[in-house]
């Protein structure tokens, strides 16, 4: 089921009078393609959750449309819109067993989409084999592990078929280990119903693993939508830039000049297709090569070890923060000391954004 | 050496104080009981036995059950019993009627001067009982009431304490089970129905043995509003039995009809006594 999103607008209502109110989703206009699942990626308080509640029919909207396929769901209750919903705390119905909370969507069908006893159960059995928990249904919510109850969340939310799966944080309040495999599994569900899927997180790395497009959105805004590999090499913003990457991109002061891409007062590259202006310049961590004849001289710092690759801990007075973290092959970094260390950029690792919008200024290289 | 001498004192020091409380505590269970055995044992004294004491005993060597036909037949006690019966059962459950919608409507429902409304509602527990007694009386006075189960009953179907106890029972199942459900296609109805009385039974539960106390305990609002011995409760009953006596108050008939009436409270109280507790005391409920 294709969903799209025509202007969709949430404005929140300030306390009182006099508190000004605030808009948590600003003219989003997407669509998702069927079958696919979008991660819907930001930072806290930037309206994800609401988005997803408006897909949901929990909020309605201030202004905008909200599409299923061709029907306009803007107006119908969650209930009428066939969504499946998953809470980050699972929100299971603590005094049912797991074999109830799964069958409890299906008991609330009315009329001729009421299924008998026996086919729920089928359903309900077919819901749990999916997600793998079959010998668990005689089990309370509270005697199961944290991964096990979201399993179960999942298979609540997909027991009735679902036009659209909603994930709201599903993985935040698992362990590190669990977060993995249950994001396997969440991917792995994905595939083998074929619902589309909007994904909540906040967690970079989570969404660029699952998702086959990511939305970027701060403050209401979308800033970009985007195949995960494209979000991160071609990003449309300072923020999503920064966003995105674990270590972060490394920002500094810079400016176009005659043809010289300078960061600091080191002219870094020759580009053209930029007129002259003071820039934000991001370089990836793994976009800088150790260079002894390298335009860009930094303090050394230290070295930090991760085995396969080395962290290289420098600073610049141009840099936009503290320390600048460079990721190269270990055993190139064997070659470091001396108190300062020398680098070259690497063209496609390195991004120019305005000083003024933070947007994208694209260059080539002479 | 020095350190056996210790480990000696500290053993003895937490025996002594174990016997010390335990010797307090027995000697609070005795303060505690004396009164029911007081009761039991004046409800087997023979009327004329009890009466010639001019010391009271403390025990009886000729225990009688006379009092207890003595008791039944003087006043209609049997009735009385079914109508507090009948009392207790009809005003547990229309108030379970009354408060379950209403700590619904104030815990989960928006509406405008939902908390005015609530805090206005708060400050009437403010007000002590005999204040309202007086203008119940008058109120249910002028409706025709007096001498009707409906005037016995209609004053306690609500209960401020237990609307609030079960609104903030309800306020801490967490909001997403709330926008779960209605994913799932449940109303409101079905929602506090199907989720949130299950989840709260352990305090619903509670309440009832409160509400079930307190109305087979009633005693003043029934004695003012009945004057029909048709509409006596067991409280009143036992009243009547005092004024009986033969010139003197029958005592021992009296403390036998207390034993009747009593023991399915205290049979209650015993079997659901974790119950009570827990219900009282529970902390949050887990997502």
């Amino acid at each position: 089921m294709k969903v799209v999103l025509k202007n969709l607008t949430k404005k929140f209502p300030g306390r009182d009078r006099k508190s000004e109110g605030v808009t948590a989703v600003n003219n989003f206009c997407f669509e998702i393609p069927d079958g696919k699942l979008i991660g819907l990626l930001g930072p806290s308080g930037c309206g994800k959750s609401t988005a997803l509640n408006l897909i949901s029919g929990l909020l309605k909207p201030t202004e905008g449309r909200i599409f299923f396929g061709n029907d306009d769901v803007t107006d119908l209750p969650p209930e009428l819109r066939g969504v499946g919903l998953v809470f980050q705390n699972y929100a299971l119905y603590p005094h049912l067993t797991v074999r109830e909370n799964i069958r409890f969507p299906l008991e609330n069908l009315k009329g001729d989409d009421r299924p008998s006893k026996e086919e729920m159960e089928r359903r309900v059995q077919e819901a749990a084999k999916l997600v793998q928990i079959e010998k668990l249904l005689d089990r309370k919510p509270s005697e199961m592990s944290g991964g096990q109850q979201q399993r179960v969340a999942i298979a609540r939310a997909v027991v009735k078929m679902p036009r659209v799966l909603l994930l709201d944080e599903p993985l935040s309040n698992l362990d590190a280990r669990l977060r993995l495999q249950t994001r396997e599994e969440i991917r792995r569900i994905q595939r083998e119903t074929g619902i589309t899927t909007v994904f909540v997180t906040h967690d970079q790395e989570e969404a660029m693993s699952i998702s086959d497009l990511i939305v970027v959105m701060k403050d209401g805004v979308i800033h970009q939508i985007d195949k995960p590999q494209t979000v991160y090499d071609d990003p449309a913003n300072l923020f999503v830039a920064r966003f995105l990457g674990t270590p972060p991109i490394d920002v500094f002061d810079g400016r176009v000049e005659s043809g010289w891409l300078y960061i600091g007062d080191d002219a870094v590259l020759s580009i053209q297709g930029v007129s002259d202006r003071p820039v934000w310049v991001g370089v990836r961590p793994e976009g800088f090569a150790l260079d002894p004849n390298g335009p860009l001289e930094c303090g050394l710092v230290g070295v930090e070890v991760m085995g396969r690759d080395s962290t290289v801990i420098a600073t610049h007075p141009a840099f936009d923060g503290v320390n600048i973290r460079a990721i190269i092959p270990a055993e190139q970094a064997k070659d470091v000391g001396g108190g300062r260390v020398r680098f070259s950029v690497k063209p496609f690792k390195t991004h120019i954004f305005d000083r003024a919008d933070e947007s994208r200024l694209r260059f080539e290289v002479k | 050496m020095n350190n056996k001498y210790d480990e000696k004192r500290a053993a003895a020091r937490s025996r002594a104080l174990r016997v010390t409380t335990y010797i307090l505590l027995g000697v609070w269970a005795v303060i505690v009981l004396f009164p029911y055995y007081w009761m039991v044992l004046t409800s087997v004294k023979s009327f004329g036995a009890y009466s010639s004491e001019y010391v009271p005993q403390f025990f009886t060597l000729q225990p009688t059950l006379q009092n207890y036909r003595d008791a039944f037949s003087m006043v209609p006690l049997d009735r009385y019993f079914v109508n507090s019966l009948i009392f207790t059962v009809v005003t547990t459950a229309l108030m379970l009627v009354v408060i379950v919608p209403a700590a619904f409507a104030f815990a989960r429902l928006e509406f405008k001067g939902k908390n005015v409304a609530f805090a206005l509602f708060l400050s009437l527990m403010m007000i002590p009982n005999e204040l309202v007694i007086i203008t119940n009386y008058v109120t249910i006075t002028n409706w025709g009431m007096r001498n009707t189960f409906a005037g016995l009953i209609l004053p306690s179907v609500t209960s401020v304490f237990y609307i609030y106890l079960l609104r903030e029972n309800f306020a801490q199942i967490p909001d997403e089970l709330y926008n779960a459900a209605k994913v799932d296609g449940t109303s409101d109805f079905k929602y506090l129905t199907r989720v949130m009385i299950p989840i709260c039974k352990p305090t619903i539960i509670t309440i009832i043995i409160l509400k079930v106390i307190e109305c087979w305990n009633s005693y003043v609002w029934p004695r003012l509003v009945t004057t029909d011995p048709n509409y006596f409760l067991v409280s009143n009953g036992i009243q009547e039995i005092r004024q009986n006596g033969f010139g003197r108050e029958n005592i021992p008939a009296m403390m036998a009809a207390v034993v009747v009436v009593s023991a399915p409270l205290i049979v209650l109280f015993l079997v659901f006594r974790n119950k009570i507790m827990s219900g009282v005391s529970r902390g949050g409920i887990k997502g």
